[in-house]
């Protein structure tokens, strides 16, 4: 009550409480007009040298002014002179183009910004202005931070984007096939959010025996990071399971930060199952989407990619079936082809060897007719032959009497030998 | 033994059975394995309307499957 009086003086302000000065109208109860009042200058605190008041009241005093007059409030400017203590707090300054602002925001109170901001950075902070006795200067306590524009959330993606990409997380020869006919899909999500109503919807409609397994987690707020990296590191564990989708509907960006949360990319490029990344309607790629298998924009795509149009996926096994009959049908039919041509080649072939054969015999024919007997015959001469069928060629082989066949070209005469002469010029003789 | 390695493994034997003429023995095993494949992969198509359930991690570390009501 009577910090910072030196002497026992009961003033008008201190009757007041603990300020000296209400706050309504501080500076009216402290300007020069009121040196001036009825009261005396003696009576007045620090309206002579005898009344003159320490540095501490002025500097508790003015404190409780500013906060009594501001209350907390947005302000906008750029940051600079950004310094993170190794306490964890943060010092820096707002400026404007003639004027700056000291500030300093509690460790406790960063947790909501995504991460530090740098210089020259255009940021509004929701601050309480006050005076800081200790170094008798008007300062800030930020309490909220955020860059005008997306920067700060930029700049905190643009940071975890680039450690992924160091650690090749980001390559796309990392990116893996989604499986064409899932047999169970795991869904990570919150159970209660439109996200999982969607995908069970599209799911149903396109592939009804498609087992759909919700992991539940929390996908907005505190605890939603290490909720959604538990929740995939549980799948990973489980393992029973073809393709995970990860996601959430639509929302406001603080509240799909979550799938922009490194701990939460990294489980997901951890997972051993193919994934599918859905968060919402928004326009920016998570950290998620970077790293999962397949980025859909929303879930209702996430489950359309994931899973076959059933009837389509029948249409396929039955178009299959009749392919493979068909090309079994052409293997056979390929083999029989080959047996016909065989046949009809080798009927060729016997009905050429016969023709040849054929030609053959006849000229051969021709050649034993040229040297047959009967051949003579037809030129008029006839042969002998004894009733054994000896040829009698010459007249010692005729006795008188003897019976014996002429043979001439068109039958047979029946003759007996009457008498045998010998020719003048044969050198036979006959007895 | 997965939809998709079945329906490529059918799609090869039909190639295969397309493009070359193979021994009669061998295209009738590929034939009968194409066969079997794809009965197996179609058993996926033809099972009832599959269920949403929810995956429960147990406090000794396994798993287990709750029906979910949607």
């Amino acid at each position: 009550m009577k910090r910072g009086s030196r002497r026992p003086l009961v003033s008008p302000a201190e009757l007041l409480g603990p300020q000296l000065f209400p706050v309504a109208e501080p500076p009216r109860a402290y300007g020069p007009r009121s040196l001036g009042a009825p009261l005396g200058l003696a009576a007045i605190p620090g309206a002579s040298p005898e009344s003159a008041i320490s540095v501490e009241l002025l500097a508790q005093q003015a404190k409780d002014v500013v906060e009594g007059a501001f209350p907390r409030l947005w302000i906008r400017g750029e940051i600079s002179d950004f310094k993170p203590h190794r306490n964890g707090h943060w010092y820096f300054c707002l400026r404007g183009a003639t004027a700056q602002l000291k500030c300093v925001m509690w460790s406790r109170d960063q947790r909501a910004v995504p991460t530090s901001p740098s210089d020259g950075m255009q940021v509004v902070v929701l601050g309480q202005p006050t005076v800081y006795p200790a170094q008798g200067t008007f300062q800030c306590v930020v309490s909220a931070i955020d860059a005008i524009g997306d920067g700060l959330w930029r700049k905190a993606l643009d940071e975890a984007t680039a450690r992924l990409r160091a650690d090749g997380l980001l390559e796309l020869s990392r990116k893996r096939v989604l499986p064409r006919f899932p047999r169970r899909v795991a869904v990570i999500t919150s159970p209660d959010g439109a996200a999982l109503r969607d995908i069970i919807a599209v799911m149903r409609r396109r592939c009804p025996t498609v087992e759909i397994v919700l992991v539940p987690a929390k996908v907005q707020g505190d605890g939603a990071p290490a909720d959604l990296a538990r929740a995939i590191g549980c799948v990973t564990r489980w393992g029973q399971v073809d393709t995970v989708i990860i996601g959430r509907g639509g929302g406001a960006r603080e509240d799909l930060w979550a799938f922009n949360s490194e701990v939460v990319a990294r489980a997901l490029a951890n997972c051993v199952i193919p994934t599918i990344s859905a968060v919402g309607h928004e326009v920016d790629v998570t950290l998620c989407d970077l790293v999962a298998d397949h980025r859909a924009a929303t879930p209702s795509a996430a489950a359309e990619a994931a899973v076959p149009v059933l009837a389509e996926a029948r249409a396929e096994a039955a178009a299959m079936l009749i392919a493979l009959r068909e090309a079994l049908v052409r293997q056979v039919q390929r083999r029989r082809d080959r047996v016909e041509h065989a046949r009809h080649d080798l009927r060729m072939g016997v009905t050429r060897s016969a023709e040849r054969r054929g030609a053959r015999m006849s000229a051969i024919a021709g050649r034993l007719n040229a040297l047959s007997p009967l051949a003579t015959l037809a030129r008029g001469f006839a042969v002998a032959r004894d009733d054994s069928g000896a040829t009698l060629g010459s007249i010692s082989d005729f006795a008188p009497a003897l019976d014996f066949d002429l043979l001439l070209q068109d039958g047979t005469v029946r003759a007996t030998a009457r008498s045998v002469h010998p020719s003048p010029r044969s050198p036979n003789k006959v007895q | 033994m997965s939809y998709e390695t079945d329906i490529e493994r059918i799609e090869i034997i039909v190639g295969e059975l397309e493009r070359s003429e193979v021994p009669l023995d061998d295209a009738l095993r590929l034939f009968e394995e194409g066969i079997e494949r794809l009965r197996a992969a179609s058993a996926a198509l033809m099972q009832a309307e599959a269920r949403v359930r929810k995956l429960i991690e147990e406090s000794d570390g396994g798993f287990t499957l709750a029906d979910f009501e949607s």
